[in-house]
């Protein structure tokens, strides 16, 4: 009895539920870029105060699901589920703020794919009945991230021209069922669908070049998505996807034509919006908190204000894992993807 | 089990065409930077060295020690005061190579890490960069001495 399934990845709603609300935290260099505007909180700080990042970012992700929440005047006591992770090993960033939230609690590790990924599932969980209320998070910190996957922070030297520079951000988004007539910051934005990801691996090893990772894992769900759905790129007024950056885009928009699909100009990637040129990140952004904070910042808002009507938001991640690193693995990548629309 | 996986033509296509287009480090202006930022680098140790000699009327042995101690010295201070990074992002290996980078490679970790205490933080991970260089260039000094003390006989 598959009925909301299309294909062999693909999910359609029957009824759509909505997003109601979006939050984001971010550090002052993502501040400082071009989407510095539309951010809730630009720490000054990237410690807020706390002794240690990682405390930082626990505190992050916990705030940003209350201001979500806020916006919606809901408690968390409300809410049936929270869905969410972080790069962190254990995804200690989530279990701890889950145990702040006391909200029932579902962790996830899809590195820089949580966002979707958890967004796919809650609208899953709200449209086959099992909750009504549903919050989605995930962060990523600069400095967390650098000291378990690469050097300290004082260290000196120099990056690779396609590494990219993990999001000091956390991002949450409220999910609520398609009746829902309560407070909302979003009135016209639904998920209706979505493509669940397969972990690609075409053998890159290169950990300062994620890009070229998980590129052919987001060019698949895209394709799969598209073929279940039966539908083509210019159904779709943008199609977005996590943190590709600039080169991991480059890799994308080939491996698409390759396999018959034309991006033209509908293509975006969080990892090149957040931050500009001038700001000397190589190829742009990346981490868990990169397509979180672009989504509930910006075009969520944009959606909402009638900007554009359907976007892919396909966030992607790179399952990397520096044991796995050192013992000559390569980097695994997925990609999922939820249909966002206005209606 | 254990034998390597037999790339597909499907991955190497993909590798060959990533290697092909992925933008490359600037190699010559690179090297120019590190030229200058070592050079730099070592005319303070030579000025050390001199200063060693010819005011403080040191030996030999006692002007490299000096010399050691005060580029170290001046490594781990930059490294605490946040700004031997800054240089690194400039001059690449032109201060990694220099003894100061083997301080900054030991006092970046050991300060990341004090934050997981004094035991499994700061002297547990201090030698994690530093370690094999530690380990390799120790290990070699005693077989060369060994070869070299075999060869005197």
């Amino acid at each position: 009895m598959k009925q909301k399934r299309l294909g062999r990845q693909t999910v359609v709603f029957e009824a759509p539920p909505r997003i109601a609300a979006g939050a984001t935290i971010v550090g002052d260099m993502e501040g400082a870029g071009p989407l510095g505007g539309y951010f809730d909180l630009i720490l000054e700080d990237d410690t807020w105060g706390e002794d240690t990042w990682e405390k930082a970012e626990r505190k992050m992700f916990e705030q940003t699901v209350r201001r979500a929440l806020e916006r919606c005047a809901m408690q968390p006591a409300e809410i049936d589920l929270l869905l969410g992770g972080d790069l962190l090993n254990q995804i200690i960033t989530a279990n701890f703020a889950a145990r702040e939230l006391a909200i029932p609690f579902l962790g996830l590790y899809g590195a820089c794919s949580t966002m979707a990924e958890s967004l796919l599932l809650g609208s899953m969980l709200i449209d086959g009945g099992y909750a009504g209320h549903v919050a989605c998070a995930a962060t990523s910190h600069f400095s967390t991230a650098e000291r378990q996957y690469r050097f300290p922070l004082e260290m000196g030297g120099q990056t690779t021209p396609t590494a990219q520079r993990t999001v000091t951000g956390a991002g949450s988004s409220l999910l609520v069922e398609a009746g829902y007539a309560g407070g909302a910051q979003f009135r016209h934005i639904f998920v209706t669908g979505g493509t669940i990801g397969r972990v690609v691996d075409l053998g890159i090893t290169d950990a300062n070049n994620m890009g070229a990772a998980m590129a052919p894992a987001a060019a698949d769900t895209l394709a799969a998505h598209l073929r279940e759905q039966n539908r083509t790129v210019s159904d779709y007024d943008m199609i977005v996807t996590g943190d590709l950056g600039s080169f991991g885009s480059e890799m994308f928009n080939e491996l698409c034509r390759d396999k018959g699909i034309d991006l033209s100009d509908r293509h975006r990637d969080c990892g090149n919006m957040i931050f500009d040129l001038a700001q000397k990140v190589d190829c742009g952004g990346s981490g868990c908190g990169c397509s979180a904070v672009t989504l509930n910042a910006f075009l969520l808002r944009r959606m909402e204000e009638g900007d554009f009507t359907r976007m892919l938001f396909m966030a992607t991640g790179a399952l990397m894992s520096p044991t796995a690193g050192m013992q000559g693995d390569s980097i695994p990548g997925i990609a999922h993807a939820v249909v966002i629309e206005r209606r | 089990m254990g034998e390597k996986r037999q790339k597909t033509a499907q991955e190497q296509r993909y590798q060959q065409r990533v290697n092909e287009k992925m933008p490359r480090s600037k190699t010559v202006s690179q090297c120019v930077r590190a030229f200058i930022a070592g050079g730099l680098i070592c005319c303070i140790g030579q000025a050390v060295r001199v200063f060693g000699e010819t005011t403080l009327h040191l030996d030999a042995e006692g002007v490299a020690a000096l010399t050691a101690i005060v580029m170290v010295f001046l490594g781990a201070t930059l490294t605490g005061f946040g700004v031997y990074d800054k240089i690194g992002t400039w001059a690449g290996a032109g201060s990694i190579v220099p003894i100061t980078g083997f301080a900054n490679s030991i006092v970046s970790p050991a300060m990341e890490f004090k934050r997981e205490g004094l035991i499994l933080g700061t002297a547990a991970k201090m030698f994690t960069i530093a370690g094999p260089v530690l380990v390799y260039g120790i290990g070699a000094s005693v077989i060369v001495g060994l070869i070299a003390c075999l060869l005197a006989k």
